[in-house]
């Protein structure tokens, strides 16, 4: 196996977008990717795109070859290859992408995430986010996504004594984010206040304590990095890519408090990048629900089972402090269009490596995190990239 | 869910029908044909045993859900619940004839037998179970 690196990132804008195509996204994504490095459409051997639901959202399956049409690429007859893994379709793209170019089988591809969620109105958006659960024994007692988190909420209350304000800041920290990140999806800041105000969703979980239906793409370029040099000045090095997988139905896992499938693809990540949680200071988490960012900060090793919601309190986490999360806006400010957000978050992980991250640029990092889920945490998988010196 | 694919389920959502591991002798709901607990699976593969639940059990976890689950807007609020069973496995399902204030970890709930979603996608209404407070003291009526 050789090493892999990024050589170039795109996403379109995160949000609803009306007047733009699946097909449209996805290219946009893609070509700047491509653009950012010195590649040209002729190098590429492969295209990789997670996606969850093209089927449900858009009527529209087979978007591998689709998108690789569109992109002016049909008589190049490379494969293109579309990837479920729910919502952690991209990071799952993104992984089978780095096995393609590490075992040697492609040189360059391009990775891409895309969802198109808006045309379909919000009530269909919630059941087709729904298809994540165990259908037959968790939806059909009337579980939504929301209420599922937030039953690990009510049990993280009552076994660690996290407090509804703990997870509620993780809400407020992805709006201070976002607000300066030109693609996101919001903009606007939120106060604590707010998200304990809002409307009630599932209890404890209110309004702001649940990622909105974003339309977007995103996309890297991956090549080997021995050439990496010759087509960016900073790549940027896969370290890991691990995935962990859990019982579906939440009911089902060891403990409800605790996502197993993240703890162990973070071990499994450490392991390989040869590298200790407390060593990174800077990720991307995925945060959905509130309350899943908060288990993610412990899941992920940051902090022990339980602790999370203190160090949230304490302003240990936040922009520049001893732990940055989701300087992106995270899902539920940049935005959560279901396949692009494993890939979205490490875009903004290697634009904080290349130092490009304008005003929410977090200085002196060489390492990044990113952590992608799928459904309730039957799937998790994790990144760990590093800057070439 | 169409009266097919919910038919095939009924003897599970009707009388609990579950399964045990002959090996490790764990009890899953729904019935299981490999037992996850046991790393060989020719422990367990053709050999899991068919059982019944006895319906009592505690509750674990508990939302009050506002936002319905796409088929359950008439039903608003709701409480939705994590029950730990007395046989061991964990179900998820609805307490009714509770006011939410009252839902507490740990209050012995019964499984019984109710109308699920009055209007699914084909117009059929489907039957499961959902829990009531095991000693009616919280109950509203
Ligand atoms: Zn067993």
């Amino acid at each position: 196996m050789r090493e892999v690196a990024i050589l170039g990132i795109g996403q379109t804008q995160f949000g609803e977008l009306w007047d733009r195509s699946f097909r449209e996204i996805g290219i946009e994504a893609g070509f700047k990717a491509l653009e950012s490095s010195k590649l040209s459409s002729k190098d590429l051997s492969a295209l990789y795109i997670g996606n969850m639901a093209s089927g449900a959202f858009i009527d529209q399956e087979h978007v591998g070859p689709l998108v690789l049409d569109y992109s002016g690429l049909a008589g190049h007859h490379f494969p293109s290859v579309r990837v479920e893994a729910g919502e952690a379709s991209g990071a799952m793209a993104l992984a089978q992408a780095y096995l393609a170019v590490a075992s040697g089988e492609h040189d360059f591809v391009v990775v891409g995430g895309a969802e198109k969620m808006t045309d379909v109105p919000d009530d269909r958006g919630a059941a087709i986010a729904s298809s994540t659960m165990d259908q037959e024994w968790e939806r059909v007692f009337g579980a939504s996504m929301a209420s599922l988190w937030a039953l690990a909420a009510r049990r993280h209350m009552i076994d660690h004594g996290t407090k509804r304000e703990d997870f509620a800041r993780i809400s407020v920290l992805d709006h201070e984010n976002g607000s300066k990140n030109p693609l996101a999806h919001f903009r606007n800041k939120i106060s604590l206040d707010a998200v304990l105000a809002a409307n009630p969703v599932a209890s404890p979980l209110g309004m702001l304590d649940c990622a909105p239906f974003s339309d977007g793409a995103a996309a890297l370029v991956l090549g080997p990095l021995e050439s990496a040099r010759k087509y960016t000045d900073t790549p940027i090095r896969i370290a890991a890519s691990q995935i962990a997988t859990d019982f579906v139905a939440l009911m089902h896992r060891k403990d409800v408090t605790t996502v197993e499938s993240t703890v162990v693809a973070a071990r499994r990540a450490y392991q390989r990048a040869k590298i200790e949680p407390s060593k990174i200071h800077l990720a991307e988490i995925h945060d959905a629900y509130s309350i899943g960012g908060l288990m993610a900060l412990e899941d992920l090793g940051f902090y022990r089972k339980g602790t999370a919601g203190k160090a949230l309190s304490d302003g240990e986490i936040g922009n520049g402090a001893r732990l940055t999360i989701n300087s992106s806006g995270g899902l539920k400010a940049q935005g959560q269009p279901f396949g692009a957000v494993g890939i979205a978050q490490v875009v903004e992980i290697v634009r904080q490596l290349r130092g490009e991250a304008g005003p929410r640029q977090v200085s002196g990092q060489e390492v990044g995190l990113t952590h992608n889920l799928g459904g309730t945490g039957a799937t998790s998988i994790v990144h760990v990239l590093t800057r070439v010196n | 869910m169409t009266v097919a694919r919910f038919w095939r389920e009924t003897l599970r959502r009707y009388n609990l029908g579950a399964s045990k591991c002959p090996e490790c002798q764990a009890v899953f709901f729904p019935p299981r044909s490999v037992c996850p607990n046991c790393s060989v699976h020719r422990k367990s593969l053709t050999k899991m045993e068919a059982c019944q639940l006895s319906g009592r059990g505690e509750v674990y976890s508990y939302t009050t859900v506002h936002e319905a689950a796409d088929g359950f807007e008439m039903q608003v609020p709701y409480v939705l619940a994590l029950v730990k069973m007395a046989e061991g496995p964990m179900l998820t399902g609805q307490i009714v004839d509770v006011d939410p204030k009252d839902i507490r970890e740990g209050l012995p709930v019964r499984a019984t037998f109710r109308r699920l979603r009055a209007d699914g996608d084909d117009g059929v209404i489907h039957y499961g179970y959902k829990f009531a407070l095991e000693n009616g003291a919280a109950a509203k009526k």
